[in-house]
């Protein structure tokens, strides 16, 4: 779960790294209201969940009311990069002689947490780490004692930060650090932190992604899931507890386990077709986790035909049946055709009980995305 | 021959007394598992069918001599189980549990590797010798002991391809899903070395998917160390940057790395052939025996 720059900058405020006076609008004249009050300049800027919002139109300079009004208007309710923007932070403008990185991640491969830090601050960092690897200082921390101080020493003066500024950013990187640990964070990163004519730091943005599976002991976080979330039809399928992930296309895909849906998705494009989502359904599907599954998918309206693809491992093909034929009673008239194919434990008998009026059966997955994706050029 | 687990391995299965322990135990034992042993805190004494139940897995092991243990522990307290299995010790650990935190297994991983133990997991499916045992919540009834090893991360796709193997006659020596997470305890490197050293395994599955560098270290050991053909099969080739898909390790990111495109050129860079469906895998381990 990736949280609001504003969210993230109030917990990095209460871990003691200086952020700039700012207030969250979410009306031109509540932007007016706090840019008045900070005093300006003020910079405008876009809360939604995508990197590179500068580049994008979603961050704004400016020096009075009147601008600040502009750019509020012109900014809240923007499209960027497909999330709708509800919110901007309105910030103080920093004066500022230097931007540096500092950022904590999980490095996957080590299963080890890894520290970074750069001189080169304010651009892209997976741009620097690509083109200039040695302008980015590393160290992996050993999960089970933390970050030693001589880990931060280290990665600062193998970054070449200047003296001025070395022991505030050893200090930035012991906070980041606590932070990442402290809140079961995937990712906490600061890029620019801005360094001042007297040699003050200060977080001029801030990242913080939270693992979505340790949510149950980070309450507090739990609570920003609804304000940090994306995508309606995304919300909804997280609050029925599926994996969902909408894109672009026509054939809706429902399925279980991770792998496998994928698989299905890329079979479609593989055959031609173009997949709208991809939805996991997870272990089981009785009736009301079909019946929500196919709502979902029917809500998105770029869908014109369903593939239906379950794998029943432990699951009993005849229940997965028996749960897609009371759901297809429930819903009534099924909106667009769906392509069923079960597999696996009792598949055979699930097969012969599907309701063959309201579902197409299909006995391989091959098959049955390639009917699916007839259904939906026919329909389209 | 197999890997990893056999008909001698004796299983504690953690978590025992709940649903998901208690469902997939009777599932075990009917494929012809050897559990001897539960281990659930505050239910030493009890029985669940003919298995003794323990307090601690340490006394399970003492008294039954468990060799390996399968882990259902809710994912809150799945960590706490695994450091358990692993202080014991025991030669493997499969945990099946899926959500557990990040953090929690960037500790348990480090500790995995202080250890001798094996661990498997966690979010997956586990392990299975077809025709001799199986520890985890695979479906039995689609394996077919034979010459073909597998590997993989994922699930209900380690069953399609499987499936379309054993409808072709073709079976398996072991299939081992290592899950989904970006933390787990046996790579594919570590599965494939030991595909590469039994002899009964005449050609390996390697099932992929996006997120992570594994499958490209994997090419790489395979072009370097392996005798045994391997094909390979990748799912997610349609997946966009910056969306976890499912599984916590399926990810794309937002700069390019972890893609499908990257895994598929390295593997076939490594003289693997990957399928663009799961039919086609089949096709090429057919054509490899």
């Amino acid at each position: 779960m990736r949280l609001h720059e504003y969210q993230a900058k109030e917990a990095f405020a209460d871990a003691g790294i200086a952020v700039p006076d700012a207030q969250v609008a979410t009306t031109p004249a509540e932007a007016v209201a706090a840019a008045d009050a900070i005093g300006y300049p003020v910079a405008v800027k876009a809360q939604v969940h995508v990197g590179g919002r500068g580049k994008a139109g979603g961050i704004e300079l400016v020096d009075d009311a009147a601008a600040a009004e502009a750019a509020a208007e012109r900014i809240l309710g923007m499209d960027l990069k497909g999330y709708t923007v509800d919110a901007v932070l309105v910030e103080a403008g920093v004066d500022f002689t230097d931007e540096l990185y500092v950022g904590v991640t999980m490095d996957r491969t080590a299963a080890q947490p890894v520290v970074m830090v750069s001189r080169e601050g304010g651009v892209d960092i997976e741009a620097v780490a690509e083109h200039s690897p040695d302008a980015i200082a590393t160290a992996h921390i050993d999960p089970a004692f933390g970050l030693h101080p001589y880990q931060a020493r280290r990665v600062v003066y193998d970054a070449g930060i200047d003296r001025a500024v070395a022991g505030a950013v050893m200090t930035i990187v012991g906070q980041l650090y606590e932070l990442f640990v402290d809140n079961d964070a995937t990712e906490v990163e600061i890029n620019p932190v801005m360094v001042t004519a007297d040699a003050e730091v200060i977080a001029a943005d801030a990242v913080m992604n939270i693992d979505g599976d340790a949510l149950y002991r980070q309450e507090a976080l739990a609570a920003l899931a609804d304000e940090a979330a994306g995508d309606a039809l995304e919300q909804q399928a997280a609050a029925a507890g599926f994996d969902y992930v909408r894109l672009e296309g026509n054939v809706g895909i429902i399925g279980n386990g991770a792998g496998l849906v994928m698989t299905t998705l890329d079979l479609v494009e593989h055959f031609g077709g173009t997949p709208a989502n991809f939805l996991d359904i997870g272990g089981g599907a009785r009736a009301d986790r079909v019946t929500a599954a196919l709502e979902l998918v029917f809500s998105d309206d770029n869908v014109d035909a369903v593939v239906f693809n379950i794998f029943g491992g432990i699951t009993r093909g005849d229940e997965v049946a028996a749960g897609i034929n009371e759901a297809v009673a429930q819903i009534g008239e099924l909106p667009k055709p769906v392509v069923v194919r079960l597999a696996g434990t009792n598949a055979s008998e699930g097969m012969a009980i599907l309701d063959t009026d309201a579902v197409e059966v299909e006995a391989t997955l091959e098959g049955a995305v390639q009917a699916a994706i007839a259904a939906a050029e026919e329909a389209a | 021959m197999s890997i990893f687990v056999d008909a001698d391995t004796r299983v504690v299965v953690q978590g025992i007394t709940g649903s998901e322990g208690s469902f997939h135990t009777e599932q075990m034992q009917a494929y012809g598992t050897n559990v001897v042993a539960g281990a659930v805190p505050g239910k030493g004494g009890e029985m669940v069918g003919e298995i003794p139940v323990f307090d601690t897995v340490a006394a399970a092991v003492a008294e039954t001599d468990a060799t390996a243990s399968v882990v259902f522990v809710p994912p809150a307290f799945a960590a706490d189980a695994i450091f358990e299995a692993l202080d014991t010790p025991l030669e493997t650990v499969v945990a099946i549990t899926e959500g557990v935190p990040l953090h929690d297994m960037a500790r348990v991983y480090k500790r995995a590797g202080e250890v001798d133990t094996r661990l498997i997991g966690p979010n997956c499916p586990g392990i299975i010798t077809p025709g001799e045992t199986k520890l985890g919540i695979l479906p039995g009834d689609i394996f077919e002991a034979g010459n073909v090893g597998l590997v993989s991360r994922s699930g209900t796709l380690t069953y399609q391809v499987v499936s379309n193997l054993t409808d072709r006659g073709i079976g398996q020596t072991t299939a081992v899903g290592i899950g989904g997470d970006p933390i787990i305890g046996t790579s594919f490197i570590d599965t494939l070395a030991a595909f590469e050293a039994d002899t009964a395994t005449h050609a390996v599955v390697m099932c992929g998917e996006i997120g992570g560098e594994d499958e490209e270290e994997a090419a790489t050991y395979i072009a370097g160390h392996m005798d045994t053909p391997v094909a390979g099969f990748i799912a997610g080739r349609t997946a966009p940057p910056g969306k976890r898909m499912g599984h916590a390790g399926a990810i794309v990111s937002g700069s390019g790395a972890g893609t499908a495109a990257s895994k598929i050129a390295a593997l076939n860079e490594a003289g693997v052939p990957v399928g663009e469906t799961p039919a086609e895998v089949a096709d090429h381990i057919e054509s490899f025996l």
